[in-house]
């Protein structure tokens, strides 16, 4: 299959401007500005079905028409605060076809009237920050960026800004408090940022992925998109495959690809041609599926199909958990990094990301009785729906399933009494 | 006062946001700071703080909330090792305990010679290149992937070498 995202494997030189103009690139962004009103823009990328791939799956044109436009100005904030664990297709979409994600991120400013745009990346991406300050300057000196672009009447502007080391920062409104130079502590919404963003003036934020599939959209129109993938997921997703498989790394497919042909027949199978015993589909915020049925590796992968199985797709970040794996270990290292990373606002997730490390880990440690394996459950389950933002609630679900499918592994680690 | 030690730097930070977000200026100023010593002190939070028309505790409170800030002189280098989830399925904890061996210091703590501070992170956009690190200096930070014990103890060496 040709790759639609990360098309730097066809083509390695499509870093280099010359060569993504040579393969069609910026073509769409002028066309737009040129041609098209900003509402017109908006409309093919509803009708495309495209869904925000930072893992919430929210119709990417339906957040760009809720943009308020009676406050101005408005900003679009690119978010690749790239964090979760088991999630690094953002980092290889900006390194090998930055020019495309940037034009995506240029056409999505052009269609909601923004004349700034930041990328907000995480700030281990310190290089790849560089890098793309690079590719911006030859945009500008291309005449692809700056004011009254190609003759008309708008401007645009874009900046990068390296956030420094807090997962949280991936969540919307904690990255634009991290942006105003704040700690990243999500806001209480509503308001949503269409509404009240950056600066609180009116804010579109999606992720990098989102934003590097839309110039093939435009190019090729919504019916093209749509004629891949599902009814539930059109197009394509880059799938983030970690964990014991023999060969992890980011595969492109298009929704609907079957778990088996993602572990199988890209990933090279288990290691050690071990069992597939759990797998966790969005990283370490997922239900841990158990995979106690071989057939169960034939669901399709997209939203829908997923959720049937009592978890979530998420970024798709598909984490391999063998059968050499015990699951005290496992929620152990979730949850401690749940822990490590609550941003401390909230009372709920503040105090049961902390008690439940302690839990997981005397748990263990083989110091827990059975009691503490009941008082793990009832912590995680009197956190859900209480806490500010998704991350508290994203640390329990691992605990919850992981005790609901594999209660023998903690009943066999902790003390008779 | 890194206005007067890096004003082109300054300059252009400050140019990248409108006039009612100018404190969005403060984590890249922070970074600036950060650049020689490896560690933001005081003095430069009260230049920063002044700069930004912003207090010394808002200032302090940012520094506090984000790990890639530093409070404290340590090691030249910091390798900060993932250590999460999916590392760890790759065999990320035990490349950290080899390493603890071979520089024999805990996680955490410092070389005597001061070269290297060993840190256990979390996730860092690599999972598939386990076992990883990334390496903080001045010269900002560097990722080393797909990483062995002895790849590792070469690059110690390098390192010790611009250190003494």
């Amino acid at each position: 299959m040709t790759h639609i995202l990360l098309r730097h494997r066809e083509i390695p030189d499509i870093n280099q401007l010359p060569v993504y103009k040579k393969s069609g690139g910026l073509a769409a962004f002028k066309n737009a500005v040129t041609k098209m009103k900003p509402t017109e823009v908006t409309d093919v990328v509803k009708n495309s079905g495209l869904r925000g791939r930072g893992g919430a799956g929210f119709p990417t044109g339906m957040k760009w028409s809720f943009i308020d436009n009676k406050n101005w100005p408005h900003y679009v904030v690119a978010n690749a605060d790239e964090s979760e664990p088991g999630t690094f297709k953002d980092r290889e979409i900006m390194e090998g076809n930055p020019f495309q994600f940037l034009e995506g991120l240029m056409i999505g400013s052009y269609a909601v009237g923004a004349n700034a745009a930041y990328i907000y990346l995480r700030g281990e991406f310190w290089e790849l920050a560089a890098a793309l300050d690079e590719k911006i300057a030859e945009l500008e000196e291309d005449g692809y960026l700056g004011d009254k672009l190609f003759g008309t009447d708008y401007s645009l502007r874009l900046y990068t800004h390296l956030g420094a080391g807090a997962y949280i920062c991936g969540e919307e409104t904690a990255l634009l408090e991290s942006l105003e130079g704040k700690r990243g502590q999500p806001r209480v919404r509503p308001p949503f940022p269409p509404s009240v963003g950056l600066y609180n003036k009116p804010t579109i934020i999606n992720n990098v992925e989102t934003f590097a599939n839309v110039p093939m959209i435009m190019a090729n129109g919504a019916d093209w998109y749509k004629s891949m993938g599902t009814a539930d997921a059109p197009g394509v997703k880059i799938f983030s495959l970690s964990g014991r498989v023999r060969k992890p790394g980011n595969y492109e497919l298009p929704f609907g690809t079957t778990f088996r042909d993602l572990i199988y027949k890209h990933g090279g199978g288990v290691q050690d041609s071990r069992k597939v015993r759990a797998i966790m589909p969005a990283g370490a915020s997922s239900s841990l599926i158990l995979v106690h049925d071989d057939n169960l590796l034939d669901t399709p992968m997209d939203y829908l199909e997923v959720r049937k199985l009592k978890s979530e797709l998420g970024s798709a970040s598909v984490i391999i958990v063998d059968d050499t794996v015990s699951m005290d270990w496992l929620l152990n290292k979730t949850v401690h990094f749940f822990q490590h990373e609550s941003c401390g606002k909230c009372t709920p997730c503040r105090e049961g990301t902390y008690w439940m490390s302690h839990l997981t880990e005397r748990i263990h440690g083989g110091q827990a009785v059975k009691a503490d394996v009941d008082l793990l459950l009832k912590v995680a389950k009197q956190m859900q729906g209480k806490c500010l933002c998704a991350l508290g609630e994203f640390s329990t679900m691992a605990v919850v399933s992981g005790l609901e499918h594999f209660r023998e592994d903690f009943d066999n680690v902790v003390k008779a009494s | 006062m890194l206005s007067k030690k890096y004003p082109k730097e300054v300059k252009h930070i400050l140019s990248k946001y409108p006039p009612e977000g100018k404190r969005s200026a403060l984590m890249p100023l922070l970074f600036l700071a950060q650049r020689e010593e490896g560690y933001i002190n005081k003095a430069a939070m009260q230049d920063i703080a002044e700069m930004l028309d912003i207090t010394e505790t808002e200032v302090a409170g940012v520094v506090g909330f984000y790990t890639l800030y530093h409070e404290e002189k340590e090691g030249k280098y910091r390798i900060q090792v993932c250590t999460d989830l999916p590392c760890a399925l790759r065999g990320a904890d035990k490349f950290m305990d080899d390493l603890c061996g071979n520089l024999g210091i805990k996680v955490g703590e410092t070389t005597p010679d001061g070269a290297i501070t060993l840190e256990a992170v979390t996730c860092l956009a690599a999972c598939d290149k386990a076992p990883m690190f990334q390496l903080q200096g001045s010269q900002g930070i560097k990722y080393h992937e797909n990483m062995t014990v002895e790849k590792t103890m070469e690059l110690v060496e390098e390192l010790r070498k611009n250190t003494a």
